[in-house]
């Protein structure tokens, strides 16, 4: 029967086993970054998100699709429920959660901020949007910035007063970044760093223009041209501005506009709470700061270091990303399986008297529930796994351990990013089909829970480069040494297992055993392969399959921590795994073939023949 | 000037509550629970009143057992000074709850006790009352709106036919409407700090109250469900239904 808790946005219960008894995150607080913390701080924590989420984020959610952001000519316009929601973020503490006490934070975990903010991504994904790229704009500048860099814009941004974006496709150069036009001209010394100019056109800006924060600061990629004024090109010539919307001046008041101006806002398929922007650097037409062209922007660390330093903001970004798919893929399950109890369509008997009963006693439609829950489920784990490993390789001391937990990192956010952007957009597909002809209107969520989700496998890196990122790189990094690690971590879930007294925690152990050597075999396949265009060739298949792997594996953690306990809820968790090992895991048999035919077909293709 | 605030830890008010199979009460096992709703509102009625400097320190104070030590950090995080937890297991009868509280506030000397009208699990709305006339103080109930002003306290109030502008003395009982304000949301920080604050644990015993049992749950049971409705064709049956009804 339904359970007491009826949130539609995230199930508490279901974090709190992830989080509790899997995870172990309590045991996060014998280190002493986080020795103030109890449990009941994480789950006052929790309540705080789960109600701002649920009183000021979820009511907007279908009015700021229906009414999108405009565009007066100078600025972008968002509906004030968005700005409403946000201050209370703020006023809360949200944005600077993981920070030190210093900076108003309160030493939070990564994983229980990630557990978090899962409720506003699942509330709104919109506006979620806002926060979340200002805290990740914020930890780039805490790693990478100077101190007065980070006084200056940081600060801020942890009050919430500015808000942060990341600036790196342009209309010509969106997966090749190597491609980046603008440009930056040094001009003098500043106390925030070498000032330079910047001119140039930045695409599909979220966030890129509002009137949400006192201050947007733009973290943009651009080229230093050298002494001779030539650009040096490919991804290494790029480095890294601080392109503020104001300036700032000493005393951390705002002072001139700075020379960047909306272009155009883009219009969405979904995720129109966050306005998105083509923003043009350097016009020299409405703003000229110093009565000067060009957008004054001050470079972060050294030059042509850009890229590096913009991965950290990525690799955080790659895994919210992961989350906010996961968040959406939860909340469309949720959503279906409430109307698929409570809305009467069928009978069981051929008695037309006999009162109608709940779709969800079908079997096609617990079929399509488990599918959901196999996909929402498993993902949040993945995602919680990942931002637990950040909290454990921050405060690991140990560098041959810290590299351990760094490799691992690297090779699970592809997957982190992708197999949620995949599976949990299939999950609101699902969800589409479990309310029938009501689910393809607009007065129910589940429509706009995948016109929002549909984004996620096209941005932060498509699905396609992240099938390049996990087989041309992640797998071949440091002699396979990520690839190693994640193998002795899945072969040791499998050793548990196979070692228990329960026959099916047996059975999937071996059958994940089974295609963990298969992965093995195929990647020294491709790897061997003549050329590297046969390699990469199928690799978004390899992604997939690599991916379901991973899952395989979250799910058998999973079933190892619900072992021995009963309930209706460790009953769903043993149903959801098992559904995921016979309706899942053997979909990557035939994958696996194909990858290791080396097959030729899409390379042999010639584009004349379409 | 003290302020007392009563928090009561409630099943929360997203739960869609259910009635035990054996009708002994309602299922609160594994369930949700929070801060009274209307308990909130009195809470940040008095840090609000503490922030225009009319009150100088807020004691929370609930009555319950050890889960409830929750609820008080809750409210600590709000911005109460300091808490005090009357830890009692088991059931509590109202008038119980009223008496600890009514021997806490003496024993404090506060000026203000604030609660919410009622709580929403049981909506029995006595509290307060029952605090008042136990101390035989003034009560001001449904608040809508409160000023403190020396040893008055002016306390706006909804009523069936509209609002209804009290004057009180001070000490007195003031009990928070719905729209007496909107609370704000916890802040992070104020969490790790309220970690810090003192929690004074006291039971019935050490502040001289002897449990009662006036009353006894007989039965708990969930509304009936809506029967089906009938169509009728014509005024005339409409009238006559009704009527068959007793309605008209």
């Amino acid at each position: 029967m339904t359970s007491a808790s009826q949130s539609l946005l995230l199930s508490r219960r279901d974090l709190e086993f992830m989080l509790f008894e899997w995870l172990d995150v309590e045991a996060l607080t014998q280190l002493p970054r986080f020795r103030d913390h109890e449990r009941a701080t994480f789950e006052a924590v929790l309540d705080t998100y789960e109600r701002i989420a649920t009183e000021l984020f979820a009511p907007h959610y279908q009015k700021s699709d229906r009414e999108e952001p405009s565009f007066d000519g100078h600025t972008a316009h968002v509906i004030p429920e968005v700005g409403v929601a946000l201050k209370a973020v703020a006023e809360s503490g949200l944005f600077a959660a993981t920070q030190d006490y210093a900076f108003g934070g309160m030493q939070l975990p990564c994983v229980m901020e990630k557990a978090g903010l899962a409720y506003l991504l699942a509330a709104n994904v919109g506006t979620a949007a806002y926060p979340f790229l200002s805290i990740g704009n914020a930890n780039l500048l805490l790693a990478h910035g100077s101190a007065t860099q980070i006084k200056t814009f940081v600060e801020p941004m942890l009050r919430g007063a500015f808000f942060g974006t990341m600036c790196l496709s342009e209309p010509q150069a969106g997966s090749s970044l190597a491609d980046i036009a603008t440009r930056a001209a040094y001009e003098a010394d500043s106390v925030l760093g070498p000032q330079y100019r910047i001119s140039g056109s930045k695409m599909w800006i979220s966030a890129g223009e509002h009137e949400l924060s006192d201050n947007i600061v733009h973290l943009v990629l651009a080229r230093i041209p050298g002494p001779d004024g030539a650009l040096i090109p490919g991804v290494k010539g790029l480095s890294l501005f601080i392109v503020p919307k104001f300036l700032v001046r000493d005393d951390g008041s705002l002072g001139e506009r700075n020379d960047v101006v909306l272009a155009g806002l883009n219009h969405k398929m979904g995720c129109r709470g966050t306005t998105n922007c083509l923003l043009n650097f350097g016009e020299g037409t409405r703003h000229r700061p110093g009565d000067r062209a060009g957008a004054v922007g001050y470079l972060i660390g050294r030059p042509h270091l850009g890229m590096s330093y913009m991965f950290h903001m990525m690799n955080e970004a790659r895994i919210g990303v992961g989350l906010g798919a996961t968040a959406l893929g939860y909340t469309g399950y949720l959503h279906a399986l409430d109307y698929a109890r409570n809305r009467p369509q069928g009978r069981a008997g051929k008695d037309p008297l006999a009162p109608q009963r709940p779709i969800v006693e079908h079997a096609d439609v617990r079929r399509m529930l488990l599918a959901q829950k196999a996909y929402a489920e498993g993902a949040l784990a993945l995602n919680l796994y990942c931002a637990r490993l950040i909290d454990q390789m921050q405060a690991e001391t140990d560098e041959a351990a810290r590299t351990e937990l760094d490799v691992l990192l690297e090779i699970l956010t592809p997957i982190a990013k992708s197999w949620p952007s995949q599976w949990c957009v299939a999950a609101n597909d699902l969800a589409i089909q479990v309310h029938g002809g009501y689910g393809y209107t607009r007065e129910y969520k589940v429509e706009q829970f995948y016109r929002d989700n549909r984004l996620n496998p096209i941005h932060e890196g498509t699905h396609g480069i992240h099938g390049l990122d996990l087989l041309g790189r992640k797998v071949a990094m440091k002699q396979g040494a990520a690839l190693d690690v994640l193998r002795n971590r899945i072969q040791r879930t499998i050793e548990r297992a196979a070692t228990t007294d329960d026959e099916s925690l047996r059975t999937s152990a071996g059958a994940l055993g089974v295609q963990l050597v298969r992965l093995l075999l195929v990647t020294r396949r491709l790897w061997e392969a003549p050329d590297a265009s046969v390699t990469l060739a199928n690799a978004s298949l390899y992604l997939e399959a690599f991916g379901h792997v991973v899952m395989a594996w979250i799910w058998l953690e999973q079933l190892l921590t619900a072992q021995g306990k009963s309930g209706d809820f460790y009953e769903g968790k043993r149903a959801a795994a098992r559904y995921f090992f016979r309706y899942e895991l053997p979909r990557i048999g035939p994958q696996f073939d194909l990858l290791t035919s080396l097959d030729t077909t899409t390379l042999d293709m010639a584009d004349a023949w379409f | 000037m003290k302020a007392l605030v009563s928090v009561k830890r409630a099943v929360d008010y997203n739960v869609r509550i259910q009635v035990k199979p054996d009708g002994s009460g309602v299922v609160t096992e594994g369930v949700k629970h929070s801060m009274n709703p209307f308990d909130e509102i009195a809470m940040e009625e008095a840090v609000r009143l503490k922030e225009k400097g009319k009150i100088t320190e807020i004691i929370a104070i609930t009555v319950g057992g050890a889960k409830n030590e929750e609820t008080l950090r809750s409210a600590l995080a709000f911005g109460a000074d300091r808490a005090i937890h009357i830890k009692e297991e088991g059931e509590i009868q109202p008038l119980t709850a009223a008496k600890a509280l009514a021997a806490a506030f003496k024993k404090e000397g506060a000026q203000v006790f604030f609660a919410g009208k009622q709580a929403i699990d049981d909506d029995a709305n006595q509290t307060g009352q029952m605090v008042a006339s136990l101390l035989d103080l003034p009560q001001a109930t449904f608040a809508s709106k409160v000023e403190l002003d020396g040893n008055k306290a002016t306390v706006t109030r909804e009523v069936d036919a509209g609002l209804e502008t009290l004057e009180v003395d001070l000490p007195a009982v003031i009990t928070a409407d719905l729209r007496l304000n909107e609370p704000r949301y916890l802040k992070l920080p104020d969490i790790m700090k309220a970690k810090k604050k003192p929690i004074d644990v006291q039971s019935f015993s050490s502040l001289g109250v002897t449990p009662g049992a006036g009353l006894k749950t007989t039965k708990t049971s969930a509304p009936p469900k809506r029967s089906k409705g009938i169509v009728v064709k014509t005024v005339d049956e409409l009238v006559a239904a009704l009527k068959g009804k007793g309605l008209l």
